[in-house]
């Protein structure tokens, strides 16, 4: 069982137990963390499920596709350092443990 | 208010329910759906889902402890068969009935079927609406060479280009002048008619069928002009119709839909619609939306309504077709006649802005992620970026962008 937590734009925390192999995005949309919408579901196409991850995980991650970076220029929460969207990340055991942010737009 | 009946468990359906219990509603929420499964997303069953690439489990929008967690009591395989407006309470297709004080419809739309006397009761003609509809489908797709699909809307052409990612032979017919009807601009239509031409795709465009052919399995059509297409399997897809034959039995207001006003409340005080079923009447005229983000927007609303909480329905249209590689965003409402603006970014992104007298009213952006991240944000403060940046392909966005804000604060 990989647990992630999420901290929610109030500040409140979830923990939300995730699936190796699954996107990030599902497992917070499937506990319901506050503000991960996720309108189109996976295909990068509305920046609904934004959030910035702890650095050396976004360090080990490698680069965005050029899709993904674009969209995130132009999220809603502004852009920080490290944020992805949360649907074009794996989850992967290394990130057992680790916390999320949802940014606040 | 104690107990909350919502009739459909589809995306509308669910995020009202969740609305309710994320702004702390306390009391009995009922969720009830006629499909087998519980509330899932539709949009993968014309992508990922029918290529073969996601499970069935990965469709769901909530795991099915979540339901249990939330004690939203979700009941699925059953339908409301009518609806007592003077007794306040539903009764279901399993006997049972159920009281409620806030009634929610989110029912959502079917997609149309072809008229009888065209079909004749062929079998190998599908409409795709349910994941069911895929299930059914998708065998005789395996077994297939080639498929048509009638109508060249967004749903038919994404099928279509999967289809031709299955190896089939794939024709697409489409009765009016040009693909997407009236919801795109000419440009747009062109720009997609020309990459399914490129990837093998055969369109028939202003052609009606006349005929299907076969006896009892279809074999195939015919066209207007004469051509004849053979075909194993004949999808449909000439657009969908909101389901109000329940709201309508009930003696409720019905437009272009089941009509509510800006909260999503019915004629009926004590009854609420959201989703592709509901009509929503507003200061400029009347809306009806079929999209994933009007679902959850509504259910939302009428979450916000029945707490009497919330601020009311302000749209945000915008919209996402994946079709081949081509990732196309749209914004906004198009109309026929708007004043297009075409914006060539690279070699294949481009985006296309709507203008409506003087103002920017929508864009579709094709493998333009900035540009439609752009222009949804100007549509949604009300502003309009000058055309003359727009079309300037060395300008770049992001300087248009700040410079029309600029201008905003600077009045
Ligand atoms: C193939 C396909 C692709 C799509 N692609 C996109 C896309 O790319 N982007 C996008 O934004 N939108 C897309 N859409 C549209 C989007 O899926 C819909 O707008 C959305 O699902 C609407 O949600 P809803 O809750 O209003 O209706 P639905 O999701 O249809 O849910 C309504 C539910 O109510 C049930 N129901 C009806 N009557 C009763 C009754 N009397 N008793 C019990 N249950 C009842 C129905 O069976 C259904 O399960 C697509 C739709 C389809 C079909
Ligand atoms: S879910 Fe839409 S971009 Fe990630």
């Amino acid at each position: 069982m990989i647990t992630i937590k999420f901290i929610q734009p109030d500040g409140s925390e979830k923990l939300v137990s995730a699936m190796n192999g699954r996107s990030l995005m599902e497992a917070a949309q499937g506990a319901g963390v506050v503000g991960i919408v996720a309108e189109c579901g996976g295909s990068a196409a509305c920046a609904t499920c934004h959030v910035v991850l702890p650095q050396e995980v976004f360090d080990r991650l490698g680069a965005p596709e050029e899709h993904e970076e674009d969209m995130l220029d132009f999220a809603d929460a502004p852009r920080q350092t490290c944020s992805r969207l949360s649907c074009q990340v794996r989850v992967t055991p290394d990130m057992d443990g680790i916390i999320v942010r949802v940014p606040t737009a | 208010m104690k107990q909350i009946v919502i009739i459909g468990a589809g995306q509308a359906g669910l995020s009202c329910a969740a609305k309710l219990r994320a702004d702390g509603f306390e009391g009995e929420i009922t969720l009830i759906g006629n499909e087998k499964d519980a509330p899932y997303q539709r949009p993968p069953l014309s992508k990922a889902y029918l290529l073969g690439n996601l499970d069935a489990e990965r469709l769901l929008l909530r795991p099915l402890t979540w339901y249990d967690q939330h004690q939203v009591d979700l009941r699925t395989g059953v339908a409301v068969a009518t609806i007592d407006r003077a007794g306040k309470a539903v009764t279901l297709s399993d006997g049972k009935s159920l009281s409620y004080d806030a009634l929610v419809l989110a029912t959502g739309a079917e997609a149309r079927p072809l008229p009888e006397d065209l079909l004749g009761g062929r079998s190998g003609v599908h409409t795709i609406r349910d994941r069911s509809d895929i299930e059914m489908m998708r065998p005789e797709l395996d077994a297939a060479q080639s498929v048509l699909v009638i109508g060249g809307g967004y749903i038919g052409l994404e099928m279509a280009a999967v289809a031709r990612g299955l190896g089939l032979g794939v024709n697409v017919v489409e009765a009016a002048p040009a693909l997407l009807g009236r919801v795109a601009c000419r440009e747009t239509a062109a720009a997609i008619a020309e990459l399914h031409e490129e990837r093998g795709v055969r369109l028939h465009i202003g052609q009606g069928v006349t005929e299907l052919t076969g006896e009892t399995q279809v074999t195939g059509a015919r066209l207007a002009d004469g051509t004849e297409i053979s075909a194993d399997v004949v999808i449909v897809g000439i657009g969908a119709a909101p389901r109000t034959a329940l709201a309508e039995a009930a003696g409720l207001d019905i437009a272009n839909g089941i009509l509510v006003d800006a909260t999503g409340r019915t004629s009926d005080p004590a009854i609420y619609a959201a989703g592709d079923c509901a009509c929503y009447r507003l200061p400029d005229g009347d809306l009806r939306l079929e999209s994933v983000g009007n679902a959850i927007d509504t259910g939302e609303v009428v979450a916000g309504s029945i707490l009497e909480s919330g601020a009311g329905y302000t749209p945000k249209p915008w919209f996402w077709s994946d079709q081949f590689d081509l990732k196309l965003q749209i914004a906004g409402r198009a109309q026929p006649g708007d004043m297009i603006v075409v914006r060539i970014s690279t070699i294949g992104a481009r985006s296309h802005w709507y203008y409506r007298d003087g103002v920017l009213a929508a864009i579709d952006a094709l493998n333009s992620p900035r540009a439609y991240q752009v222009g949804r944000k100007l549509i949604l403060d009300g502003l309009t970026p000058d055309p003359g940046a727009i079309a300037d392909p060395h300008r770049p966005i992001k300087d248009i962008f700040n410079e029309t804000r600029a201008a905003l604060f600077a009045r």
